[in-house]
């Protein structure tokens, strides 16, 4: 199709890299666990590598937990619950959680600056969204501490005991942050475990914790992979489960803990649909598309991973996309030019290499933009998938990466059951300019958030979470606090 | 007191119910349901396996209809059962007697259960209002949640309460939107039965409610792994363990409500209607 109005954002000049600098951090060489208020060595001494993403190097050796640590943990973990964390007056408990958030903000450019470095994500990402959102989601539950009692009429709430927390590699700090600050606020006591990838900002964030002055317990760190997060799951003096990640380890914790009585909240995968409607504004649209596919390098469980497009505009749009893709710069995370970061790790870069090769044998067509990218470490060039089908696996299963499988439709009916056509339900987007017809569509897609002309958006304040395989639960928000509260007819 | 002249009276046969009609089982097995004295009071349908499956695509065929009926309508709908099982007070009385409930009892039971179903039907356009929220975010967007149905609903109603049992569960989840398949007591089943004959004459949309009796044995575990059920309800406490496992093949939510005392007051508060709800927030941004 004619194209005149192309987007040539590199032609004529280039972009001088801009580096955020490294100077200004520390990583240690090696990091313990953080079990009651201390550092403290792994029993069998065992520690695994992290590694940055962007460059394959190792930045630092972390300790492994095994149950028996898991156990220490779960034991400082009630000692502090059944100590000052219960005892506490609640406005006092709010005023600890204030200072994790004042602290947090305190060193927001060192938080952003390690985890771009950790876990790939472009530093201008990390800089203006995890951190300042992290330490949001701390200031806004600490205020709700003392003022449970308002939150649901009717009832009496009290703390649930101690919370055993499962947080994924794509937003490191701020699913911590998703996870701590409602437990706290609540009056719980926490044995967090990050994911084995990015292990580094928790491990900041209990700097934070001890230099708050938190009493001893009340937030734990254990570091690991699947066994270690097996060993929580399963421990018998937990009494909550909150768990990001995948569908299939959200089945796994499902039932492990049955009949176990223990509380759990699921955030699992997604496969969104972003509905583009002919009467968008499409420039815009494009811009959301892009948002919705690419933020994060497509690691986000609410990423806008299908793209349907009326038929009428669905040419037009594909073409402004390819453009726009033309512009993304995909490179060092650290450069405050680039777009599009470093794939997590080698095995998610496999596991997206591999939908790319199943979307070609299911007979759709692949573009990826021409960019280049580094030689060492783990790049994914944007891809988008035409020709695709309902029943095609990348239609249906979640890639996590920045791969978008785009389909047409016809009418608003047709748009809404492709929509709704996938086990998940955890996000939609939807782009008119036609009021109506926005309610209309946030009415009936079945999925938790809804963002209508805008997409990935994020706030404290904003529950968040799945319908159908894509979670149980809602993290953020008033609705956030029911996953950490026992709650009981009023006497 | 039988004479040459006395009149037979007609017995009803007591079938299930799906999709608004009242088949048998399309397995043709029953149970005879007896009373302490050993005397068969009814030949009961032993439900199947695929008589669930058929139920499930009935509630899911009546889900986009009963979901987005408005509140108002649902409320009328609920007050309407109410009504319907006011006028058939006396025979439910009877039914609970018949199985082995102390005419006492039993019609303090039918009373509970009238009552219940107005007090739910009072709260169809409230708790959205009580749950839903603005969240002041602090980008340039308009952003609120809302409560919005799970879906297809499970339930499986108490045991040991034929009549109020049943209802205290079914109405918090279709006052909510939801449609449901309901396992009915199977040692008091005959109430669920007529309560079918209840709703269908109450204006409920076929498919909303569909009531299977059947051996829970056999049909707990299905109620818990089918793969289009969104939600399921279980009010016996030794298939908790059992049942979230098997949920757990689609992630679906399993609300156990097992020790309620359904006769309490404190057995009815609109938490349950929460229980098989689904927040769903909206953001749009706010400009020109």
């Amino acid at each position: 199709m004619e194209n005149r109005n192309k987007l040539a954002f590199n032609d004529g000049w280039q972009y001088a890299p801009a580096p955020e600098s490294t100077d200004h951090i520390t990583i240690d060489k090696q990091y313990e666990l953080f079990i009651d208020g201390k550092s403290s060595a792994p029993d069998e001494g065992r520690y695994f590598e992290t590694i940055n993403p962007a460059t394959e190097e190792q930045l630092s050796s972390v300790a492994l937990a095994t149950a028996s640590d898991v156990d220490r943990a779960v034991k400082a973990a009630r000692k502090a619950y059944k100590g000052p964390w219960s005892k506490m007056k609640a406005a006092e408990r709010g005023k600890y959680i204030f200072r994790i958030a004042r602290i947090l903000q305190e060193r927001a450019r060192e938080f952003a600056t390690i985890e771009s470095l950790d876990g790939g994500k472009p530093i201008r990402e990390s800089r203006d969204i995890d951190i300042p959102l992290a330490a949001a989601h701390f200031f806004y539950y600490a205020g709700w501490a003392d003022k449970l009692e308002y939150a649901y009429p009717g009832r009496a709430a009290s703390p649930l005991g101690v919370a055993g927390q499962i947080i994924p590699w794509n937003f490191p700090l701020l699913m911590a942050a998703w996870k701590i600050a409602p437990a706290l606020a609540c009056g719980n006591t926490v044995v967090i475990k990050p994911a084995e990838t990015t292990p580094l900002t928790m491990m900041k964030l209990a700097e934070v914790i001890r230099d708050a002055g938190l009493p001893d317990g009340v937030v734990n760190i254990v570091t690991g992979a699947g066994e270690t997060g097996a060993a929580i799951v399963d421990h018998p003096d937990v009494d909550k489960i909150a768990f990001t990640g995948s569908t299939d380890v959200g089945r796994i914790i499902q039932r492990a803990i049955a009949g176990t009585g223990k509380k759990y909240t699921l955030e699992l995968g997604g496969k969104a649909a972003n509905i583009i409607f002919a009467d968008a504004a499409i420039d815009q649209a494009v811009e959301g598309i892009v948002n919705g596919i690419f933020f994060n390098q497509g690691h986000v469980c609410c990423a806008g991973s299908r793209l349907l497009v009326q038929e009428s505009v669905a040419d037009e749009v594909v073409q402004r996309l390819k453009d726009r893709m033309e512009t993304l710069i995909v490179g060092d995370p650290l450069d405050k030019n680039t777009d599009i970061g470093a794939i997590n790790s080698a095995p998610q870069l496999e596991t997206i290499e591999s939908y790319l090769k199943i979307g070609k044998e299911e007979g759709a067509e692949m573009y990826q933009s021409s960019c280049s990218v580094p030689e060492r470490g783990y790049w994914c060039r944007p891809t988008i998938f035409t020709g695709v089908s309902q029943s095609n696996r990348i239609v249906q299963e979640e890639i996590f990466g920045p791969v978008l499988a785009i389909q047409t439709f016809r009418t608003l009916e047709e748009g809404l059951t492709k929509a709704n056509n996938t086990p998940f339900g955890l996000s939609g987007g939807v782009w008119t300019d036609k009021g109506a017809k926005i309610f209309k569509m946030t009415q009936q897609i079945r999925a938790g958030v809804i963002w209508a002309n805008t997409f990935n958006k994020f706030d404290p304040t904003s529950p968040f979470g799945g319908y159908k395989e894509s979670g149980v639960g809602r993290e953020g928000g008033l609705h956030g606090l029911g996953a950490y509260l026992k709650l009981e007819a009023q006497q | 007191m039988t004479s040459a002249t006395a009149r037979v009276p007609v017995e009803k046969t007591y079938k299930i119910y799906i999709d608004g009609k009242f088949p048998r089982t399309e397995s043709g097995r029953y149970f005879a349901l007896k009373d302490s004295a050993e005397t068969v009071i009814a030949n009961v349908c032993r439900g199947s396996r695929k008589d669930f499956r058929n139920s499930v695509v009935a509630a899911r065929k009546a889900f986009s209809g009963w979901s987005t009926a408005s509140a108002y309508l649902r409320g009328q709908i609920l007050y309407r059962i109410a009504e319907m099982l006011e006028g058939r007070h006396e025979q439910f009385v009877t039914e609970l007697v018949t199985q082995g409930v102390s005419k006492r009892a039993a019609k303090k039971e039918v009373d509970a259960s009238i009552d219940r179903l107005i007090y739910y039907a009072g709260w169809s356009d409230k708790y959205q209002q009580v749950f839903s929220a603005v969240n002041p975010v602090s980008s340039s967007h308009f952003n609120f949640s809302v409560l919005e149905p799970t879906g297809v609903v499970s339930i499986i109603a108490p045991d040991d309460s034929g009549l109020l049992g049943l209802v205290s569960n079914l109405a918090p989840v279709i006052v909510g939107g939801n449609t449901c398949v309901v396992l009915a007591s199977e040692q008091l089943p005959l109430c669920a039965v007529s309560f079918a004959e209840v709703l269908h004459a109450s204006d409920v949309p076929a498919g909303v409610v569909n009531i299977l009796t059947g051996y829970r044995e056999e049909l707990t575990g299905q109620f818990a792994s089918h793969m289009d059920v969104n939600a399921i309800i279980v009010t016996d406490d030794d298939v908790v363990k059992d049942v979230q496992i098997a949920a757990a093949d689609n992630i679906k939510r399993v609300v156990a409500r097992a020790d309620t005392k359904w006769g309490s007051d404190s057995a009815a508060h609109p938490y349950l209607i929460q229980d098989t709800q689904e927040v769903k927030t909206t953001w749009h941004p706010i400009g020109s």
